[in-house]
């Protein structure tokens, strides 16, 4: 047998980026959260627009069609072009 | 017949032969009345020192020589005919002598080729087709241990695998009649195109013989539909994995079991199928555990959960029936599921005490106050289903028997009722809801002779919104 083998893997190379600079204040900044269409997310993101309004900055709310599926391309492709600032997280 | 890039063979009468032979040995004295070149698999000197030695059996290999002697009739440098072993009114009409070896007996079977041999012909198949693979080749360096390395390099679930060398890979592509470089499907999340090749990569990986490999990839396709929703499967905080149930006659030909311990350890193809599946989502599509995968607890049969239906002596008709297939048909249903949970009732003797203990459990899947969300398997054993037998219930009996038992009073399933938070919203409170979906109780028959049980493999979130079961035919 031979001493070589064949990668199982997709043989993808992740793309390093550069983070852009954080912005010193949110004060005019368009701020996107996602509603990822689970119970009760919609009562923490109020607050959280609260808080970020209160900080000046403008808040757009979306919503994904289920939790269950990746957010439609439509759906990234309208908050890529419509937004400056992403909140991200991962929650449950 | 020849294969592309197979070394020409000259015009004329071309013979392959080898000294180990005694058919060969018999025949060598007639050559030289005929033979335009005669190729030699061992002895360079056999028949004569004028034979070309097929040394690396490049020849044997691209000719497609199974037996010796082989002789073949070449018009143009393209094969016309050919003959094997000693037929001797066949190599009479191929050489068009008449008087060819009348001393010989009519009829002597020819010797395995070199090139067939078992111990070569996984080193002579890298040779001769390890260009076909396109994958990146990982060179292991004297020092490395190759199982050390291929889980440092995260390509296991946790346990060891079987290093994928190219002769693995090769052998294991010989039980698909697809080409290598196939695309399957794409996986998620990375949505990744996996070709043939990638998934026999991790089917040998995986621990598969090549005849599982179709399983593996009918299975592949059905978990990576937008019904089925591997990516969800995956995210999910729930225990829940695919669960692959397998129907038809090809179970038993590949020694599937559906009988004692089908859904335990112990047998090759249930284990290997089902853990291939969940290799190339994690190698291949790039779902692993902590990343993507965020089960709060997982469950063992992320390792791999694969069985196939007891038809044989089955009172039901099939799972994969019931969807609209043949009973001769192969066919895969995958269904986004936790761990099986045991339903005992050793005493039961009519198939309305089985259906009022099957319901009673039943309705405490995931939570006795949950309706409507989740789908289950419910799998019978060989003595409930026994009992259904007796009292003449088949599958659809059975289903509304459950159904009907299985429609809840909404005072018990509002938020806060039996004292349990969960629920659903209060003003449901007089409404009747039944526990599942008119289609969400999957019935397969399995498991060993002896027990009075049947288990439930309770789903995650079903429907459009989650995860659907889906069933593919598996072909070769």
């Amino acid at each position: 047998m031979s001493r070589t083998l064949l990668d199982p893997s997709s043989e993808r190379s992740t793309l390093l980026r550069e983070r852009l600079a954080r912005p010193a204040h949110l004060s005019g900044q368009v701020v996107g959260l996602l509603d990822i269409s689970k119970p009760r997310g919609d009562v923490y993101l109020d607050r959280l627009e609260e808080l970020l309004v209160e900080a000046g900055a403008k808040v757009l709310r979306y919503k994904k069609p289920t939790f269950t599926k990746p957010a439609p391309v439509d759906l990234r492709h309208e908050i890529a072009t419509q937004c400056t600032l992403v909140i991200e997280a991962l929650a449950d | 017949m020849s294969q592309p890039g197979a070394p020409s063979l000259p015009d004329g009468l071309v013979v392959v032969v080898k000294r180990e032979c005694e058919t060969c040995r018999m025949v060598a004295p007639l050559l030289p009345q005929f033979a335009t070149v005669v190729y030699t698999q061992d002895d360079p000197a056999f028949p004569t020192p004028a034979a070309v030695h097929d040394a690396d059996l490049a020849v044997s290999w691209h000719h497609d020589i199974e037996t010796v002697p082989t002789v073949i009739r070449v018009v143009d440098g393209v094969e016309v005919e050919r003959t094997v072993g000693w037929v001797r009114n066949q190599w009479v009409a191929i050489t068009g002598i008449e008087s060819l070896g009348q001393d010989l007996p009519p009829f002597r079977p020819g010797c395995g080729s070199l090139s067939v041999d078992p111990d070569r012909v996984d080193q002579l198949r890298a040779a001769f087709s390890g260009h076909l693979l396109t994958s990146r080749r990982i060179e292991l360096a004297d020092l490395d241990d190759e199982m050390e390395m291929l889980f440092e390099r995260g390509f296991t679930d946790g346990l060891p695998v079987v290093p994928p060398t190219e002769e693995r890979v090769l052998r294991m592509l010989q039980g698909t009649t697809r080409a290598a470089s196939d695309v399957v499907a794409i996986v998620p999340p990375d949505l990744v195109e996996v070709t043939i090749e990638k998934v026999a990569i991790n089917a040998v990986m995986a621990g598969c013989k090549p005849e599982y490999l179709p399983w593996v990839i009918a299975a592949l396709e059905a978990v990576c539909t937008d019904e089925f929703n591997i990516h969800g499967v995956l995210a999910t905080t729930m225990p829940v994995g695919p669960v692959i149930v397998c129907n038809g006659p090809g179970t038993r030909a590949i020694g599937m079991n559906s009988e004692g311990n089908a859904l335990g350890q112990g047998n090759r193809a249930n284990l290997t199928i089902g853990r291939a599946v969940q290799l190339i989502v994690r190698n291949v599509g790039g779902g692993r555990p902590g990343e993507v995968d965020r089960a709060t607890h997982g469950n063992p049969g992320k390792i791999s959960f694969c069985f196939a239906e007891r038809e044989h002596d089955s009172p039901l008709t099939s799972l994969a029936v019931s969807r609209g297939f043949q009973p001769t048909q192969n066919a895969v249903t995958v269904f986004a599921g936790e761990g099986p949970r045991c339903i005992v009732d050793q005493k039961v003797r009519t198939a309305l005490e089985l259906a009022n203990v099957f319901a009673a459990c039943l309705r405490t899947l995931h939570s006795p106050k949950l309706v409507l969300a989740f789908d289950v398997i419910l799998v019978i054993g060989p003595e409930h289903a026994r009992v259904l037998a007796a009292d003449g219930w088949g599958r659809e009996r059975l289903l509304n028997e459950l159904h009907a038992r299985l429609q809840l009073p909404g005072s018990e399933l509002v938020h806060g009722a039996l004292g349990i938070a969960d629920g659903v919203p209060a003003h449901l409170r007089d409404a009747t809801l039944p526990k599942f979906r008119p289609d969400g109780i999957l019935v397969v028959h399995a498991g060993g002779g002896a027990g009075l049980f049947s288990a439930m493999i309770g789903g995650w979130a079903n429907g459009q919104m989650g995860s659907q079961p889906v069933t593919k035919e598996v072909l070769p």
